[in-house]
């Protein structure tokens, strides 16, 4: 029997349309708009200068403070101007343009189709080369990755969890490698397991991607033994990392908690993609797969897109924007973010463009709560979210701290089950962020 | 059948009057001798429970005037210097007096200023939409429009503009008592000196982006050109952050900054209407 998170979660229609799209080239833009500020933490300071000539895969932006991650360029031409530009929430980061001129590649990067599996670097020359190649989680919060491989003091990771649960509907681009380049990633695992000093990882994939499954059984079956493949159970949000983590290895994350509290780490699966890239071919992260998906299209893509296409860029490789779309979502339908202007360019953890319809984006009327306890019965973290919504609308934040607001990891799952329409995930929200903020403020014991 | 009747209103008068005497007791145990000073001071104060004088509500502010030694640092925002006169002489203290203010709204991007870029469908209430995204216009330090600060208004003192889509403070309900200052996820609500016949002067924008960003996105930006710094006399205006910022406590309302203002992002409100050669500037009257 197949895996699964303990409680809570909900099964909405996963959506999957793009899945047999094989994955193409994005066409070269003209102009790349690259954003210092892809990562979780401090933004990138430019090293290079208005009118400064760069190629592909050369560093545009360094690293600064310890929670940063270098800025390689996507495309090859002139920098034309370092300006303030938004990003898909509007907020305006200092990005680096550069005019589009041929397609030259740094000589240092490896693009060969040969498969390198064997390494002679020690941990830290694999964290090292993972930094300067700025990988960063492309699971969706763009941590940093070489800070994730290097875990406090004090504290040791047992198991590197590999995240191929893809749970979010629509979303194809973690299947299409995985079914692509599925020896690539498990070199990546080896790699970060090697990084970690771990020897056991395991692999989570939900069955609703059986040819996914498939492949990786083959080749760990084959030569790759310490990972273990485990298929999980369709149901969102698996890809959560205490969901993850409880459904593997039912290991519980304490609240306010990080996985290495458990001797767990996990990561994406085109984290390990990247690193594989970053290590072995010497390849900065400047380009990954991006789904282009929606209902109302009638093509569905998978591309290899570089960091900087902006919206109109993306609009234009798929023939214009659908005439029935009104919203265009960055990542899944669930915790993806509504992009707000089309200048905004894409960063190296945008895994998908959604394109929605009026129908299926329209919220309903807000009704009252019947206290159906749906919210409850959703909540993968054993919240109560009618009664965190009453507090939250109330502003009783003591209340709200003592029903643990700041375990919700924001999946939506209340929301998408509320018959009532009840903004809960909106209130919820915003309550947290100001309980974690007076939680952050308080002296440390 | 008598009988019952009278047994049944024999017995309970009985057990009534037992009851009452063991409450009379409880009562007379436990009784809190409460300072009447507090019931007093209560009296005096509006009853509002609004909370702008930074307590959980009226009462409470009475407890705290009664236990203080003096009303340096409590003050009712609504009752104003009457109200704060006659809680001084009710307590034999000294009274504390402080210049009357009011609610500016310090954002002028109407819909004809600053154009919409993407249309918001989400939950209506600006704090929500703030953690969201930078807003439905270019500038992402304007307001929102989605009300917050007019649910919390107790008195009726401000409400949105459909035309502008920006909140207009009523003057005369304001009583200063910064919930919509608090309410604001921006910043933009600011309280300022009513001044003298009302009339006052300030920068009626918060964006602190570059003149150019912040022009592109707002025709009534301020740009942070110095300009009116330069013109100012009285050493009033300060520029922090491409953002200047009139002090209106050094400000002598001499209108020499709105006429120098590129954008009209300065505002004068309650002056008489300029000479005929002059009104371009953005004069308004409430």
């Amino acid at each position: 029997m197949s895996k699964t998170f303990s409680i809570g979660g909900i099964h909405p229609n996963d959506s999957k349309i793009s899945a047999n799209a094989a994955i193409e080239d994005f066409p070269v833009m003209d102009m790349a708009y690259i954003s210092v500020s892809q990562h979780l933490g401090a933004p990138a300071e430019p090293v290079v200068a208005k009118g400064d000539k760069v190629k592909t895969g050369q560093l545009v932006a360094k690293a600064s403070g310890f929670i940063s991650a270098n800025i390689h360029s996507s495309v090859s031409g002139t920098v034309s101007s370092i300006e303030l530009l938004p990003d898909i929430f509007g907020n305006m980061v200092k990005h680096i343009v550069v005019k589009v001129e041929g397609d030259e590649w740094l000589e240092t990067i490896d693009r060969s189709p040969d498969i390198i599996r064997e390494t002679k670097l020690s941990s830290k020359e694999i964290i090292d080369k993972i930094a300067e190649c700025g990988v960063v989680g492309l699971g969706g919060a763009a941590f940093p990755t070489h800070i994730k491989l290097s875990p406090p003091p004090g504290k040791k990771a047992e198991y590197l969890l590999v995240n191929g649960a893809e749970c979010e509907p629509y979303l194809t681009s973690d299947y299409r490698i995985m079914v692509e380049t599925p020896e690539q990633i498990l070199i990546g695992v080896e790699l970060m397991m090697r990084a970690l000093g771990v020897d056991k990882a395991y692999f989570g994939i939900e069955e609703n991607k059986p040819e996914a499954i498939k492949v990786m059984k083959k080749l760990t079956s084959a030569s790759y033994g310490s990972i273990k493949i485990v298929p999980l159970k369709k149901r969102y949000p698996q890809g959560g990392e205490k969901q993850l983590i409880d459904a593997i290895l039912k290991r519980q994350v304490p609240s306010m908690g990080l996985p290495i509290d458990v001797g767990v780490v996990v990561q994406n699966v085109g984290t390990a993609l990247a690193v594989y890239e970053a290590v072995q071919k010497n390849k900065p992260l400047f380009e990954g797969i991006v789904t282009v998906t929606g209902k109302c299209m009638t093509e569905q893509r998978n591309f290899k897109l570089r960091v900087g296409a902006n919206m109109n860029n993306v609009m234009f490789a798929i023939g214009g924007f659908p005439k029935d779309a009104v919203k265009l979502i960055s990542g899944g339908p669930m915790m993806g973010k509504a992009v707000s202007r089309m200048e905004a360019a894409s960063v190296k953890s945008t895994s998908a463009f959604l394109l929605l319809t009026e129908d299926e984006t329209k919220r309903g009327e807000e009704g009252n709560c019947i206290r159906c306890a749906k919210c409850v019965d959703s909540c993968p973290m054993g919240l109560e979210p009618y009664l965190l919504n009453r507090l939250s609308r109330a502003g009783r934040l003591d209340d709200l701290e003592a029903n643990m607001v700041h375990d919700c990891i924001e999946c939506g799952s209340c929301m998408y089950s509320c018959p009532a329409n009840i903004p809960l995930l909106d209130t919820i929200r915003l309550a947290k962020a100001q309980v974690i903020k007076i939680i952050r403020s308080r002296p440390k014991k | 059948m008598t009988n019952t009747i009278i047994f049944t209103v024999v017995s309970l008068t009985i057990l009534g009057f037992v009851l009452a005497w063991i409450l009379y007791l409880v009562a007379q145990k436990f009784k809190v001798n409460e300072d009447p000073r507090i019931d007093n001071v209560e009296a005096i104060l509006p009853g509002a429970n609004c909370g702008g004088c930074g307590y959980a509500g009226c009462r409470a502010f009475a407890e705290a005037c009664v236990k203080a030694d003096d009303l340096e640092s409590l003050y009712c925002p609504v009752g104003g210097n009457d109200v704060m006169k006659n809680v001084a002489g009710s307590l034999g203290l000294k009274v504390v007096e402080k210049v009357p203010q009011v609610a500016v709204v310090r954002c002028n991007g109407n819909c004809d200023a600053r154009e919409k870029v993407n249309h918001y469908d989400g939950f209506g209430s600006c704090a929500v939409m703030a953690g969201l995204y930078a807003g439905d216009t270019g500038c992402s330090y304007g307001c929102l429009g989605q009300g917050d600060c007019v649910a919390v208004c107790n008195f009726d003192a401000i409400h949105m503009d459909p035309r502008t889509g920006l909140p207009e403070v009523d003057q005369d309900k304001c009583t200063a008592c910064g919930a919509c200052v608090k309410a604001c996820p921006k910043f933009i609500i600011e309280l300022r000196n009513k001044g003298p016949k009302n009339r006052r002067i300030f920068v009626s924008c918060v964006n602190k982006d570059k003149g150019g960003v912040a022009r592109k996105a707002c025709d009534v930006a301020c740009i942070g050109c110095y300009k009116c710094q330069k013109a100012c006399a009285y050493d009033a205006i300060t520029i922090t952050d491409n953002l200047a910022y009139i002090d209106y406590n050094k400000c002598k309302l001499c209108r020499k900054c709105v006429t120098e203002c590129p954008t009209h992002a300065i505002w004068e409100v309650n002056f008489p209407v300029r000479v005929p050669k002059k009104t371009e500037s953005a004069t308004i009257e409430q």
